[in-house]
């Protein structure tokens, strides 16, 4: 018969033991697996996301009204930095590539684990360490300079334990860098035959243009935060101006990797939705090829806008010009995967289950995300608009109502697989359409404050925009009891949750094709793949097996 | 402004056009959101499960011509936007001919302003309307932003460094300064308020509050200070200062500039920005050694020297 | 299904795992030139603005000891580049003098720069309120030098115990069979300390003499 991709695993397969097998402490601690490894990084990152989480909460509070209530302007400011510091470096940025790509990536390659299993466990560990310790030097101590750690305010003037967090900072670093370096030689070598570079499924793609950014970008906030240690303990001028250092040397080195870093935050996550998509739309991909070149497109341009963030900071007139210029071109593969995405709805048999539901919903964030980012790559509007809540809200857009959503959009896709447990699917759906709304009641706002001239980091905020700060605060807290629904629902499914079939979405992709959850080295014997992803149309006409590679 | 929508007035010659960008940006915006969900609803509703619609497969080429029409299609969208945005900015490139210059010296948490009549003011800032305004600001210590919503103008100010901002206002009455970059506990109560007065009521004010002897302790400091040993009538060391403001400057490496208040006040903070051809770079900077005040008359002083005078 | 496409081969095969060790180190590579890519950056930026003070500076750092650290490095690369063609042609006695001479040479290095380490602090080259110079900007010189000399040196102390690693390993009766692989790594990151040096030399040994 022919090999149409959703039918039964082999028995040989399903009478393994599963990768869950043993229970102890060690066993999971010390674990070379790539999937048990993907396991303690969601637990790492689930708790940093809910520190992450607490501090956004106490700052909506304090800023339902316009005067300092129970937190004081230090407080406050130590707040936000932390929430940053926090949400993009031990929550977002580590969040799909170390959970899902440790998980996935050696399963859709057909490999037994990554190219570096030690590497890959110590990763976890540096990362978790390093973490913990900024996050308590966070909190016990604080740090009051804003994630972007500008100088000279940093080394010079403020009085908090700076030092300690750009240390940590520093620290996990190598472990971005370790899983980057990893995922690059694994999906390079570690593909099964006949999985060729154009039959990879987009997820793959995503992660290895993220690995790239990974590795090139990481070492330059490095080395960007090494000097701002250098200066504080051992009182190295380097950016301090009295000497002759140049106050806008800092801004320039940290944006050349902060803004590849915030598409490391969405490529992934354009890889998981993606896959949801097709999934769901029970069709291939629109413009497979298309979407591949426009990653690497995000990827490559990425590294050269870093100035848009810099239009009123200083910088000549001509560079701004340049920046804004690029700024819109790196805009536009991102326009073609939304283009694509919807084209891919074109024609299916669609379903609407939770995974379905928070990807419809990242397309449509991410897409008022991006416009709003055009707003401010355009140098009269971001003059006014930059450091504003406009900005917030920009970014809010992509990374919350985006990214996240892919992230708990592939955490509802990929649990069955994970625990081999079902989750109940109408809490699951309730819980998305509570994100969806609670986001945009939370985020909205900010966008209007933001054009009326609210500057970000104020604790004490002129009265006039109380009503949208209450507004904000209000759907914060909406987004709040949303973000806990499925740790209670899943936490359920872990136990009571009925047993998964291997693909209960009958979805295609060799991650599915091993029992739910899968054995310890995934296959026994490594697949051979025989045409590119995203097979569904088989199911209409079986036999149908030509490559559905669409623009070429 | 209003209590629900608190847009702040066009209250300068710039803020017209910023605001006519940014809603006709929203229209577009609001245009592509239509389309952009509006199709993904109708595919969603169409090809649901189970619905009686046409499935069969897509020609291969099909895609391929798609995919590059909507990707040039969204490049010259974006280049034309991009256009538009640059043409609004360029105008904004050339400092404005006789601007009313304005010190503004900015430190944790407050704004220090002299004007030329040597007028001193804190958080609060006088200017006449319709008349282009040039902002030189220096930080003394952290990097903060100066920023009026209701001029849509925002500029960071930079330790030892002098940046400049100028704008017109064009409306009569009082609109808040914010500081927009993170500087520190009380970042968010560095505010203060811009007053435009008729250019009338401007002069009067700044009669009363400026002090006319300024370019005259301006001379004391000049020789209190030992510019006066460098710079007296002719001796070789340094370029003679009579007659300079306003006029063209030859600098090393064959630039010149127009010798503006701007330029004085560098030429005394950090002399090494920019050297006079034919000088030898051995000015020291006398930032740290001359007050703000101190500046201020110096260069009152030097404005005041007409062509064939003292130094 | 009937298996139809799992009964094909029998295992992984391990040549990849060969070839994934260099290929993994020479990304790790990328980003150790990216690491002190922004050093060199920030180096470059302040000294196009203070180049008179950067000229100054450069006269105090010591032209001989750096000098006589790049021949030392240099050869310390060419050893270990003979221990990795002996090793080709199976000639365990020269990969292992070669790793010794690699070794030395190291070691020389850090000796050469402690005595010039030492040398600098005696003449206070240390920014802050002794510091020699007149020029404010000078002190930036001199943290830069520290900075990226100090991680330089760091980096090769780490590669001291790589390679030591393979010398103990090389001592060994009947070498492992991935033996070689490991050689290659090694020598690859040890290329790569001396590229670096072969960087920072100019930068901070020559512009004095430049000018
Ligand atoms: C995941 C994170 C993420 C992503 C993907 C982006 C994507 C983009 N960002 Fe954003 N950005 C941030 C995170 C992100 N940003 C953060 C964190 C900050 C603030 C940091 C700080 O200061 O703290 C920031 C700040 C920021 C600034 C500086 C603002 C300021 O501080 O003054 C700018 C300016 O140009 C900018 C621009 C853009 C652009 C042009 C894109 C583009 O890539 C967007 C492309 C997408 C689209 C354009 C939408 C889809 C397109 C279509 C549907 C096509 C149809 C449209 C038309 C034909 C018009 N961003
Ligand atoms: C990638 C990451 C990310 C994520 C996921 C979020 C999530 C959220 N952010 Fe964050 N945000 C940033 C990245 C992110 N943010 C960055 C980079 C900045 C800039 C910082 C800076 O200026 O330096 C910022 C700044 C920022 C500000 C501006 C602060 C200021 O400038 O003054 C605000 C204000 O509303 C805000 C709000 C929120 C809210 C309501 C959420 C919500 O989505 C959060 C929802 C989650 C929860 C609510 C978790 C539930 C847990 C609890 C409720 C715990 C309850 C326990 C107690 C309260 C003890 N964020
Ligand atoms: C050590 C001698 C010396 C002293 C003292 C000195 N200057 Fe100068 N100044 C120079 C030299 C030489 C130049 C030309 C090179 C340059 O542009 O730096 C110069 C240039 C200038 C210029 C720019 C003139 C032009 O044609 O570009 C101004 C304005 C000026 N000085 C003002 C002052 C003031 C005000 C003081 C005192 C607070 C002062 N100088 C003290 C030597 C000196
Ligand atoms: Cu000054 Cu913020
Ligand atoms: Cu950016």
């Amino acid at each position: 018969m022919t090999d149409i991709p959703f039918d039964a695993v082999p028995e040989r397969l399903s009478s393994e033991p599963s990768y869950l097998e043993e229970h102890t402490i060690t066993s999971w601690l010390f674990t070379k697996d790539h999937k048990r490894i993907g396991i303690l990084f969601a637990t790492s990152i689930t708790f940093f996301f809910f520190i992450g989480g607490a501090a956004a909460t106490l700052m909506r509070l304090e800023l339902v009204t316009p005067y300092a209530n129970f937190l004081s302007p230090d407080e406050y400011n130590r707040l936000f930095t932390l929430h940053g510091i926090v949400m993009v470096w031990f929550f977002l940025i580590p969040s799909i590539p170390t959970v899902m790509g440790n998980f996935l990536i050696p399963m859709m390659i057909g490999a037994r684990d990554v190219a570096f299993p030690r590497l890959n466990i110590l990763s976890w560990w540096v990362f978790t360490i390093g973490a913990s310790f900024t996050v308590y030097s966070l909190i016990a101590g604080g740090v009051d300079t804003g994630w972007t750690f500008y100088t000279p305010f940093s080394t010079m003037f403020s009085n908090s334990h700076v030092f300690a967090a750009a240390a940590g900072v520093f620290i996990t670093g190598f472990s971005t860098i370790a899983t980057g370096v990893n995922f690059i030689t694994t999906i390079h070598t570690g593909r099964t035959e006949g999985m060729t570079w154009f039959r990879l499924p987009l997820f793959v793609w995503a992660i290895y243009a993220v690995s790239v950014v990974m590795v090139l970008a990481t070492p330059v906030l490095a080395s960007a935060l090494l000097m701002i240690m250098c200066e504080r303990m051992l009182h190295l001028p380097i950016f301090n101006p009295d000497t002759g250092g140049d106050p806008l040397l800092f801004q320039h080195i940290f944006w050349f990797y902060s803004h590849p870093a915030v598409y490391i935050m969405v490529l992934p996550a354009m890889g998981v939705v993606s896959e949801i998509i097709a999934c769901f739309a029970r069709r291939t991909i629109f413009g497979y090829r298309f979407m591949v070149y426009a990653m690497i497109g995000i990827a490559a341009i990425g590294f050269f806008v870093w100035g848009h963030h810099m239009f009123v900071a200083g910088q000549s007139n001509y560079a701004s010009l340049v920046f804004s210029f690029l700024s819109f071109i790196v805009a536009v593969p991102s326009a073609i995967k939304v283009f694509n995405w919807t084209a891919s709805l074109y024609r299916g048999r669609i379903t609407f289950e939770a995974p379905m539901l928070y990807a419809l919903g990242f397309v449509g964030l991410f897409t008022i995300g991006g416009l709003t980012g055009l707003f401010v790559a355009m140098i009269p509007i971001d003059v006014h608009v930059t450091d504003t809540y406009f900005v917030i809200a920009h970014f809010h857009y992509i990374m919350v109502g985006g990214s996240v959503s892919a992230f708990f959009g592939g955490l509802h896709y990929w649990w069955p697989k994970a625990t081999g447990r079902l989750y109940h699917e109408g809490a699951a759906r309730l819980a998305a359409i509570m994100m969806f709304f609670g986001f945009n009641f939370t985020f909205f706002p900010q966008f209007i404050m933001g054009y009326a001239g609210m500057p970000r980091r104020y604790e004490i905020y002129p009265p006039v925009f109380q009503i949208w700060h209450v507004l904000s605060s209000a759907g914060a807290s909406v987004l709040a009891v949303a973000y806990f629904m499925p740790l209670f629902y899943l936490g359920w499914s872990l136990f009571y949750g009925e047993r998964s079939p291997p693909n209960p979405w009958r979805a295609t992709g060799l991650e599915w094709k091993t029992p739910s959850p899968p054995p310890k080295e995934n296959f026994l014997v490594p697949p051979r793949v025989e045409h590119g992803p995203y097979f569904y149309h088989a199911e209409q006409d079986p036999g149908d097996l030509t490559e559905i590679d669409t623009g070429r | 402004m209003n209590q629900l929508f608190p847009f702040p007035p066009e209250a300068s010659l710039e803020s017209r056009g910023v605001d006519m960008l940014y809603f006709a940006m929203v229209g577009v915006s609001f245009l592509i959101i239509v389309i952009v969900f509006g199709l993904i609803v109708i595919f969603a509703w169409r090809y649901r499960a189970g619905s009686a619609a046409l499935r069969t497969r897509l020609p291969a080429f099909f895609s391929r011509e798609v995919e590059i029409g909507w990707t040039l299609a969204t490049l010259l969208a974006f280049l034309g936007i991009f256009a538009w945005a640059a043409g609004a900015r360029q105008v904004h490139f050339a400092p404005p001919e006789n601007a009313l210059n304005i010190r503004v010296v900015a430190k944790q948490w407050m704004w220090k302003f002299e004007h030329p009549s040597g007028a001193r003011e804190i958080d609060a800032l006088h200017l006449p309307m319709g008349v282009p305004v040039r902002l030189n600001m220096t930080s003394q210590d952290v990097i903060h932003s100066f920023y009026v919503p209701a001029f849509r103008e925002k500029q960071d100010v930079l330790p030892d460094r002098i940046v400049t901002l100028w704008f017109t206002p064009t409306e009569l009455g009082t609109f808040p300064i914010r500081c927009a970059e993170y500087c520190g506990t009380d970042h968010s109560l560095m505010d203060g308020e811009v007053v435009v007065v008729t250019p009338a009521e401007y002069a009067r004010w700044s009669e009363r509050n400026g002090d006319r002897g300024l370019p005259a302790s301006g001379a004391q400091r000049f020789a209190a200070l030992g510019c006066a040993a460098c710079h007296a009538a002719r001796s070789g060391i340094a370029p003679r200062l009579a007659g300079l403001f306003g006029s063209r400057v030859r600098l090393e490496g064959n630039r010149t500039v127009v010798a503006d208040d701007a330029y004085l006040e560098r030429s005394i903070l950090d002399p090494r920005a920019d050297i006079a051809k034919g000088y030898l770079p051995v000015m020291p900077s006398y930032r740290g050694v001359a007050s703000s005040e101190d500046v201020s008359a110096l260069i009152a002083y030097i404005k005041s020297l007409r062509a064939g005078g003292k130094p | 299904m009937s298996g139809a496409s799992f009964i094909t081969k029998e295992s992984w095969s391990d040549p990849e795992q060969e070839f994934r060790a260099s290929f993994g180190m020479w990304v790790f590579l990328s980003t150790e030139l990216l690491f002190f890519g922004g050093l060199f950056l920030a180096y470059a930026e302040l000294r196009s603005q203070n180049y008179e003070a950067f000229a100054e500076a450069g006269k105090h750092a010591s032209f001989f000891y750096g000098t006589l650290n790049t021949f030392i490095l240099m050869t310390s690369s060419f050893a270990i580049a003979i221990a990795v063609g002996a090793q080709e042609r199976t000639d365990i006695k020269l990969v292992r003098f070669a790793l010794v001479a690699t070794l030395v040479f190291g070691f020389g290095f850090l000796i050469v720069k402690g005595l010039e380490y030492h040398e600098d602090i005696e003449e206070h080259l240390i920014p802050g309120a002794e510091f020699p110079s007149g020029m404010p900007a000078a002190q930036m010189f001199f943290a830069l030098y520290w900075v990226m000399t100090g991680l330089h040196a760091l980096h090769l102390t780490v590669g001291l115990g790589v390679v030591g690693r393979v010398w103990l390993i090389a001592r060994r009766a009947e070498l492992p069979e991935n033996f070689h692989r490991t050689l290659e790594v090694s020598a690859l990151y040890w290329h790569l300390i001396d590229v670096i040096w072969v960087m920072l030399y100019p930068i901070f040994y020559l512009v004095g003499r430049s000018t």
